[in-house]
């Protein structure tokens, strides 16, 4: 459903996407790893079509269920099933969560000739997956992420995933600052999402979320580029050794 | 910039208008004003150009009390001395004053007695506004008073609230029917030599509303007057005056439209609110006179003096607009706290685009022990406009205890815009307490994206984010209000960010 080829992409001038290849297909799960700093935010926002960085167009090709995503505003992707939970999730003071989300999701169904859905049976949806991801009912009517724990900003992005329903989901490092439970919670929440029609790309530090949310495939990115893949057991293997012996292989130009 | 505090404190300036239509968001083309088309209707117009004759003939026209145009005519003697203000930071050539009329009236079957009696295009232009007269049609739970150029042209609900004592009618009917009330309290708040603009509308005011609620009476439902300008080359100068008596308690919504013309035209209003003991009083004005165009031709010249009396002990104030017309704005809506712990408050949403210019904010004058008051500004610049937010907090020796909290916050859309906060502060009693905060913006790159990869287009994004941003003041609407404010907003936004 996803097909990223050769993508380029730089900010301020400077290229941190250096020629980016994989494919997800439906229903898989792929995690990428990688140290601070290698790009894998950058590849997220990219793909969910932040116009702060400069893709390069000659060079790259995406595509993602058959239309050329590179050629749509982030809206439009969305629309079309992509969901991005960011790393830092963005405050909107003074918009409740529902409000947000009901906008968000009658877009959505508009785009697909849907009936948009009205505030008492939006309601009675989110209620339901609000005990999914056991946030406090509360939650509906407080400001978009305003004042949230880091915790809670990550938790609510689940929710916001949970409703939406995306075909293609990349949680950027959606792990990072739970805490245990919580941690529990949220992959509880995505193996529950988990489809034969939906893919999911989890961008994590840690094999701890991969003991939860068993991937497909793991990709280690380094310097903007995909310097490894494989299956789950590499992921225990960086738990192991640390990506030192990536760094070492990579720079000194050792074949991957 | 340094603007002297006491041309600030000689000087309020104020708008209104306001706009209830439940029309949908959808039929509004590109941000463009939707009110700007005229009546045609036979009038009754005064020559041009201003004098003791013209004033003599307004009261003539009204059937005044001798008194009233004794009290005109001061006014008039006494804007003949004054200077036109500079001190706000606004540019526009100055109106000429001979130039202009100073009354036009729709020709009346001589005082419409029931609504049935009004012209029908009358009805007509106030339908197409959003605003039904007609009996069948009447807007629950608000009272309208309908302002034409110069007139009111009918009011609702006038019996339920008769039932109760509560005296709602135009200005000119309270004049003779209500003398001695009128008498009593016009420009207590606003006296005549106020300053230039004040001065002005004391002399040639046509008409306004007057409310009075009676000791211990809550107003059963919201009142209303609405403002529209129709003849051109005519200046709009109402008064309104809202008196609560002890321990009663009002809520006042205001709108304004006109129509677009190229040569800009003057609305000089003056409202004066006066809350004894324990009594209160909600304004709530949403102000969407015509802008100008892009260019910044024509346009409403809006210079406003609004400023109520906290009179009594316990007594409460309340100011709440939402400024998006006219193509200058000018109004400070102040209040006295004289009365022991009374309560001042001034929620302020301002956004200007294209050329607009806003300069607007509020005085509270701490008079009375354990007073308090809250300012919460909120402007939005787009375009080439220039939006200021002027601010006086004055606590005199007596205001043993006052506390203020200021919080002034601006939002830019684009980088061609201004946005300015001139806060004064004047505390003469030690145990007051006064906080500021100001904050300036640019719109968020990261929440602009965040909406939209969760499906929101550009547009609403813009349109989301500056309703959040105004949150705190929306919440300070009657909720059919809100919803429109927020509305007027999202239209005015469109296309506004490139
Ligand atoms: N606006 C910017 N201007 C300049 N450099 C930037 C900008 N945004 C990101 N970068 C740089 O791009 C590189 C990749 O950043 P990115 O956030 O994608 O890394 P990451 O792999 O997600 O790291 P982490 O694991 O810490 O989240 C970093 O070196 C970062 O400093
Ligand atoms: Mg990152």
């Amino acid at each position: 459903m996803l097909e990223i080829s050769n993508l380029h992409a730089s900010i301020a001038g400077k290229e941190i996407l250096k020629g980016i290849n994989f494919s997800v297909k439906e229903g898989e799960v792929h995690a990428i790893m990688g140290p601070n700093g290698s790009g894998k935010s950058t590849l997220a926002q990219v793909l969910a079509g932040h116009e702060a960085y400069d893709v390069d167009l000659e060079k790259s090709r995406v595509t993602f269920l058959g239309q050329d995503l590179l050629d749509l505003p982030a809206e439009e992707r969305a629309r079309l099933g992509l969901f991005l939970a960011f790393q830092y999730p963005v405050e909107i003071p003074g918009i409740s969560n529902s409000y947000f989300l009901q906008a968000a999701m009658n877009e959505i169904r508009k785009s697909r000739g849907l009936d948009e859905l009205d505030a008492m049976d939006f309601d009675e949806l989110l209620q339901e997956k609000m005990k999914m991801v056991e946030i406090d009912p509360g939650f509906a009517s407080r400001a978009v992420n305003a004042g949230f724990s880091g915790g809670e900003k990550k938790r609510n992005e689940i929710l916001q995933l949970a409703v939406l329903e995306p075909r293609l989901a990349i949680l950027d490092e959606t792990d990072s600052g739970l805490d245990i439970d919580a941690l529990r919670i949220v992959s509880e929440g995505v193996n529950r999402l988990r489809s034969p029609n939906r893919a999911f790309i989890l961008v994590t530090h840690y094999q701890r979320l991969l003991d939860y949310i068993v991937p497909d495939f793991v990709h280690v990115l380094y310097k903007g580029r995909i310097v490894k893949s494989g299956g789950r057991e590499l992921a225990l293997e960086l738990e192991e050794k640390g990506y030192d012996w990536i760094r070492t292989e990579e720079d000194a130009g050792a074949p991957v | 910039m340094s603007t002297p505090k006491d041309s600030l404190e000689t000087a309020a300036y104020e708008g209104s208008r306001v706009e209830r239509s439940t029309r949908e968001v959808e039929d509004l083309a590109k941000g463009e004003y939707k009110y700007g088309w005229t009546t045609d209707i036979e009038t009754d117009t005064f020559p041009k150009g201003l004098n003791e004759d013209i004033i003599r003939a307004i009261s003539a026209r009204k059937q005044e009390p001798e008194w009233m145009l004794e009290w005109r005519l001061k006014a008039y003697r006494n804007w003949l001395r004054m200077d036109e203000p500079t001190w706000a930071k606004v540019h526009y050539e100055k109106p000429d004053f001979q130039d202009l009329r100073y009354y036009s009236a729709p020709k009346a079957r001589k005082g419409p007695k029931s609504l049935d009696e009004v012209d029908p295009k009358l009805l007509e232009t106030f339908a197409k506004l959003g605003i039904p007269l007609d009996e069948r049609k009447l807007l629950a739970g608000v009272a309208v008073d309908a302002v034409f150029d110069s007139v009111s042209v009918a009011t609702t609900h006038k019996e339920i609230l008769g039932k109760r004592g509560i005296i709602f009618c135009p200005i000119s009917e309270a004049l003779r029917e209500h003398p001695e009330l009128v008498q009593k309290y016009i420009g207590s708040v606003v006296p005549t030599g106020d300053n230039f603009y004040a001065a002005l509308n004391s002399a040639v005011f046509s008409d306004g509303s007057f409310v009075y609620v009676p000791k211990g009476v809550k107003c059963p439902m919201d009142l209303s007057t609405y403002f529209r300008i129709n003849a051109s080359e005519t200046g709009q100068f109402e008064r309104t005056l809202i008196i609560a008596d002890e321990g009663a308690e009002v809520s006042y919504l205001e709108g304004c439209t006109a129509p677009m013309r190229d040569e800009n035209q003057l609305h000089a209003a003056v409202v004066e609110l006066i809350a004894h003991k324990d009594a209160t009083i909600r304004y709530a004005t949403v102000q969407n006179w015509y802008a100008g165009d892009e260019q910044g031709r024509g346009g409403i010249f809006n210079f406003v003096t609004k400023r109520g009396k906290c009179e009594g002990a316990n007594s409460h104030i309340s100011w709440t607009q939402v400024e998006t017309g006219s193509a200058i704005t000018w109004k400070y809506p102040s209040c006295l706290l004289m009365g022991d712990n009374s309560v001042g408050e001034f929620y302020s949403v301002a956004l200007t685009r294209n050329m607009q210019q806003a300069d607007t904010g509020t005085k509270m004058t701490h008079l009375g022990r354990n007073t308090r008051s809250t300012i919460i500004s909120k402007t939005i610049s787009a375009g080439r406009s220039d939006n200021s937010y002027r601010g006086l907090v004055r606590v005199m020796p007596k205001a043993e205890n006052s506390r203020n909290y200021t919080q002034c916050d601006s939002l830019l859309l684009g980088d061609q815009c201004g946005a300015n906060t001139f806060p004064y502060i004047d505390v003469r009693n030690t145990s007051a307490r006064v906080e500021h905060e100001a904050s300036t913006s640019k719109i968020s790159e990261d929440q602009l994206f965040y909406c939209q990869s969760r499906g929101i287009g550009p547009e609403d994004a813009i349109s989301m984010v500056v309703n959040g941003f105004c949150k705190e003041v929306f919440d300070h609407l009657p909720m059919e209000f809100a919803v429109e404010a927020s509305r007027l907003l999202s239209v005015s936004l469109e296309g506004s960010v490139g």
